[in-house]
């Protein structure tokens, strides 16, 4: 049998299930720690972040959305489509999921940064043209 | 003397287009091509597989997020549905579009009629299945899909599936329906509805020879069976409760259903939402095995010689594929192809499986047997791999 051949992952860093919680605190002591020198972080994840973020918008959003936003299993997450649904709510589904639909919360594998981050790219239109 | 040779060559420039100008074309067969969908700039890449190479890129083929493919029987033609609503049918000897209709505006999957003359294509929206011509593409018929309570639109199409005796079957999302279409007396279709098969079918597979037909269910756990030598006996619901007990995880990815997933007398599906792969025996349709895999299974698929089961797994386990040995129920390797494994497809004798590797950009070339990687090839966010030789398998 080969050995199997390990990559580097460019997606975003498995933390799922069982090890979530710890990997989740693990994180967020670490965020504490930076918050004491960086009050900038709250702003947004940084560049690598933001590029794995971005990636996970379109290919993994984007499978039931549409890549282009447009729809499918998903509602449309154009901006049109989305001009009036408040900010905290767009956060909310994507924190929590949509009970009863296909929609999974995203908590387990991204923290709030990261979907604020990710619905400021839905409200200020994605994918750019 | 001059004029047949004048008007050869004129015919070999018109049937060239401008792909070919005016070379004269290698005369070849198209058993051994396939295409892989690279999803992000909307092209097939047209590969070959006994020499493991791409021949050609065809491009303009619209949004293809969620695509898929089927052949005609003549495995000249892939037909292409893309999530924008657009049919393509793509010439895999002339390797360029021949036509394209944007027949909705958002669509799923289709299948081809055994006869080969339909086409059908199972849409979200508006909610429903069309049906074409399948040499010229011109809509047959038009079957809206029952509204929803509010009225606000028709329930979305899954699982659009090809059944013996120019039929098709398919499954409705929101409404928890089976309809099974028949052309057998013409273009006007006689339409059997199984109303609460169970909710939110997601997909669905026919068995290879046409028999059962199988939804898969996301809002239940649990699958319907319909039998469709005996469509008066109506839906049974098989795997009933499989997850009871267990708790459910977030699915970040719908899995999928084919007639790959039966390996002899054994049926191996995902189950949603948890990192395993139930078993059943296809005589019976009762569970005889949970699996535990590395990840929820996207598409659990049998070397065609059923001796194994090879597995991917949504996102974020998406980086790894599973081996399964159909005899023991055990995982007998764990590869790590590269990021995001988006969907594989063995060669119809399964001496390889391709698999598409979509945040590595590249498609992958193995040998299910000693499992070594063979060769791999560039491309754009690869996800569906599609070999011509499914023109003659019923259900995919």
């Amino acid at each position: 049998m080969a050995a199997p051949v390990a990559l580097p992952h460019p997606g975003i860093p498995p933390t799922r299930g069982s090890g979530t919680a710890c990997g989740r605190r693990g994180v967020l002591v670490l965020l504490g720690c930076l918050a004491l020198f960086s009050p900038a972080l709250q702003a947004e994840p940084d560049t690598l972040r933001q590029r794995q973020l971005d990636n996970l918008l379109l290919q993994d959003c984007g499978s039931c959305h549409g890549l282009r936003m447009t729809g499918g299993l998903g509602p449309a997450l154009t901006r049109q489509a989305l001009a009036d649904k408040p900010r905290d709510s767009l956060i909310a589904t994507v924190t929590h999921g949509r009970p009863g639909t296909a929609m999974p919360g995203w908590n387990a594998l991204l923290d709030e940064q990261d979907i604020a981050w990710l619905v400021d790219q839905l409200l200020q239109g994605y994918p750019r043209p | 003397m001059r004029t047949p040779v004048l008007s050869l060559a004129l015919a070999a420039l018109l049937l060239g287009g401008c792909a070919h100008s005016s070379q004269t074309l290698p005369l070849r067969g198209t058993g051994d091509l396939g295409v892989v969908v690279e999803r992000a700039s909307g092209t097939l890449q047209l590969v070959e597989a006994s020499t493991h190479t791409s021949l050609a890129r065809i491009d303009g083929l619209g949004d293809l997020s969620h695509a898929s493919v089927v052949f005609s029987r003549d495995q000249r033609y892939a037909y292409v549905f893309g999530r924008d609503g657009g049919l393509t049918k793509v010439d895999l000897l002339l390797q360029r579009v021949e036509q394209r209709v944007i027949q909705a505006g958002n669509s799923i999957g289709g299948a081809i009629s055994s006869d080969g003359s339909l086409i059908a294509v199972g849409n979200y929206e508006p909610g429903g299945v069309k049906v074409f011509d399948a040499a010229t593409l011109e809509q047959i018929a038009d079957i809206p899909a029952t509204p929803l309570a509010d009225g606000s639109a028709n329930s979305r199409v899954v699982g659009v599936t090809d059944v013996p005796g120019r039929r098709f079957i398919y499954s409705l999302f929101d409404t928890g329906e089976t309809w099974l279409l028949d052309f057998s007396q013409g273009n006007q279709p006689q339409v059997t509805r199984f109303e609460n098969i169970g909710k939110q079918p997601y997909d669905a597979l026919l068995t290879p020879d046409g028999r059962y037909y199988i939804a898969g269910l996301f809002g239940e756990d649990g699958m319907a069976l319909i039998d469709l030598w005996h469509p008066e006996r109506g839906v049974t619901r098989i795997l009933d409760g499989y997850g009871r007990g267990q708790q459910k995880l977030p699915v970040y990815k719908m899995p999928h259903l084919e007639g790959w997933t039966l390996a002899g007398n054994q049926a191996f599906v995902p189950a949603v939402g948890q990192h395993r792969v139930l078993v059943m025996d296809s005589s019976t349709w009762q569970q005889t095995d949970a699996i535990d895999v590395a990840g929820q299974p996207i598409f659990v698929m049998a070397r065609p010689d059923a001796r194994q089961i090879w597995v991917n797994f949504a996102h974020p386990d998406n980086h790894q594929v599973q081996v399964i040995d159909s005899e023991t129920h055990e995982v007998i390797a764990t590869l790590e192809p590269g990021p995001a494994v988006l969907h594989m497809e063995f060669t119809p004798r399964g001496d390889q499986l391709w698999l598409s590797v979509r945040d590595g950009g590249e498609i992958q070339v193995w040998d299910p047997y000693t499992l070594e990687k063979i060769t791999s090839l560039p491309a754009e966010s690869p996800s569906g791999i599609f070999f011509s030789s499914r023109a003659h398998a019923t259900g995919l």
